[in-house]
């Protein structure tokens, strides 16, 4: 077992939140700390670094409870604002995904569609306190005799309504070109023939799970920054893949580790919960999510600090290859690199496009540090961290 | 879904007939009434957003012609709902002249609406519609 010269547990880290003695800094200023002081001297001086990411991210919903009709009905279709929730569940209860669009949307049929509004929007518009028209339909039973009912809800007046995302905050993704001869629409965004732009989605040195590439600190009852308001990790997401190549300092360099994470809607705000419209692919939610990362040891500060030209990641072609399902990288290319406007595809310079909110990342990380320095925020301990 | 602003002048001949309404029930489209007048014994004047598919768009407009309504397209301009973009980046993808572009280091995205060609090619492209197209701030009533 590897020992530390800085040795801080979270119940230490959670005291000092409460006495308000917590030195809190977001991941973008740690990179400094770190450099002028070195690891051990960054880990005693900092308790907790913040990160944040503003990203469409499609494996999003929320499970809700809309309560019982008179008559009762067993719901086995439901409609928000139009948009089908899944309702093969408990009497009342459904599911609303972020993708599903509504129903009487065109979808590609002109392509590129539009995907005006859909799943991603109806839990918007729930967060913003607005109206949701709500209909069930049934085959009704001796219990549950009703066959079919609606009614207007609001995020107030639903029993129950939590965020529950199965996939979020990918630790790193494809920088997206085109290599055909016409204009793509991925959920990467537009992507102009013979590679004339690459698009790429993450918040590099402020994301995540880059400040912690091994989930040392992140599990199981992980308390974080969800859509404005609290929520947890409740398990590693789908397509959690630690075993992804790293650098020597740990970051992967291609998709790696995903989250599954959880809190309820009625605490959180449609600042930080954006319905999406991607042309030509369809409809999302762009989450805000900001996880606090303890430095518990020196070996944490050295991963809190670091910054885009230490994370990489490979250009993808999503015009042939990926349908095709082909994996292939066409060049690796640092964050630093994306970042600067422009990278080398083929030996040609490339205009990048960011997916993901730099601005509204930065946003969270400070938003989370003044939660955390105000004492309104408490370190979660993970009860077993993610799988490595 | 097609949209334009169009700005409809009735003739004083047609001016009592119900053609917008033939516009909703013959043709499936909907509108915005965004301004109107009608001037006692003279002509009528309607700016409205007309939306549909391109093909009633085109059947409805014609529609219009043909009952000897002129119809001229408002002059437009892109608009962004400041407060609501998320500078996500996506629209720099799409915009071919440079009207938005990112600010560096800050990452923030800019709209400098004197570079803007009024393409539109933005408007689908930004994935929370906070690029919106707007008729130009004339007086059509003067
Ligand atoms: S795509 Fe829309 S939200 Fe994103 S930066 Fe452009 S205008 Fe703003
Ligand atoms: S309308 Fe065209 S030129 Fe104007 S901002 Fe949008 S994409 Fe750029």
């Amino acid at each position: 077992m590897k020992t530390h010269k800085v040795n801080k547990t979270y119940a230490e880290i959670n005291e000092k939140i409460r006495s308000g003695k917590v030195v809190v800094v977001t991941a973008e200023e740690m990179i400094d700390i770190v450099r002028d002081e070195g690891p051990e001297g960054a880990a005693r001086q900092v308790d907790v670094v913040t990160t944040g990411t503003f990203s469409p991210m499609c494996s999003s919903g929320a499970f809700i409870n809309f309560g019982q009709f008179t008559p009762t009905i067993k719901a086995a279709k439901v409609w928000l604002n139009n948009v089908p929730a899944y309702a093969g569940l408990a009497a009342v209860d459904c599911y609303i995904g972020a993708t599903e669009p509504c129903e009487d949307d065109p979808l590609n049929k002109v392509p590129p569609g539009e995907f005006n509004y859909g799943g991603g929007h109806v839990i918007q518009d729930l967060a913003a306190g607005k109206k949701v028209h709500l209909e069930a339909e049934s085959y009704g039973t001796d219990c549950y005799p009703n066959r079919s009912a609606q009614k207007k809800v609001d995020l107030e007046s639903l029993p129950y309504a939590v965020l529950c995302n199965p996939r979020n905050g990918y630790q790193n993704y494809n920088c997206a070109i085109n290599l055909t001869k016409k204009t793509i629409y991925t959920y990467m965004g537009a992507l102009k023939p013979r590679a004339g732009n690459a698009n790429y989605c993450s918040a590099g040195q402020l994301s995540p799970l880059f400040n912690d590439p091994y989930y040392k600190t992140i599990g199981i009852g992980t308390r974080i920054f969800l859509g404005g308001g609290v929520g947890y990790v409740t398990w590693h997401g789908t397509q959690h893949k630690p075993s992804a190549d790293r650098t020597p300092g740990g970051t992967p360099v291609t998709p790696a580790g995903t989250l599954c994470v959880m809190g309820d809607l009625k605490g959180m705000s449609a600042d930080w919960l954006r319905g999406a419209s991607m042309q030509g692919y369809g409809c999302s939610l762009t989450v805000g999510l900001g996880i606090p990362i303890p430095i518990l040891n020196e070996e944490m500060a050295r991963y809190t600090a670091v910054s885009d030209e230490e994370i990489f990641t490979q250009i993808v072609d999503y015009g042939n290859d990926y349908p095709n399902g082909v994996s292939k990288s066409y060049g690796q290319v640092s964050y630093a690199e994306l970042k600067s406007g422009s990278i080398q595809v083929n030996g040609e310079p490339t205009p990048t496009v960011p997916l993901s909110s730099l601005v509204k990342a930065r946003e969270i990380a400070a938003i989370l540090k003044d939660w955390i320095s105000r004492g309104a925020f408490q370190l979660g301990e993970p009860q077993f961290t993610l799988p490595v | 879904m097609y949209s334009r602003i169009l700005v409809l002048r009735f003739p004083k001949s047609v001016v009592h007939k119900p053609l917008v309404c033939n516009l909703v029930k013959e043709y499936d489209l909907t509108f915005n009434i965004l301004n109107a007048q009608v001037l006692p014994r003279r002509e009528g004047i309607l700016v409205l957003e007309l939306y549909g598919t391109r093909k009633n768009f085109k059947l409805g407009v014609q529609y219009l012609k043909d009952q000897g309504v002129q119809v001229q397209n408002a002059e437009q301009e892109i608009k962004r709902d400041q407060n609501s973009c998320t500078h996500c980046g996506a629209c720099t993808a799409v915009c071919p002249t440079g009207a938005l572009s990112i600010q560096r280091p800050e990452m923030t995205i800019e709209f400098n609406q004197k570079k803007c060609s009024v393409c539109e090619l933005c408007v689908p492209a930004c994935p929370t519609r906070v690029m919106k197209v707007r008729p130009k701030n004339q007086t059509f009533f003067d």
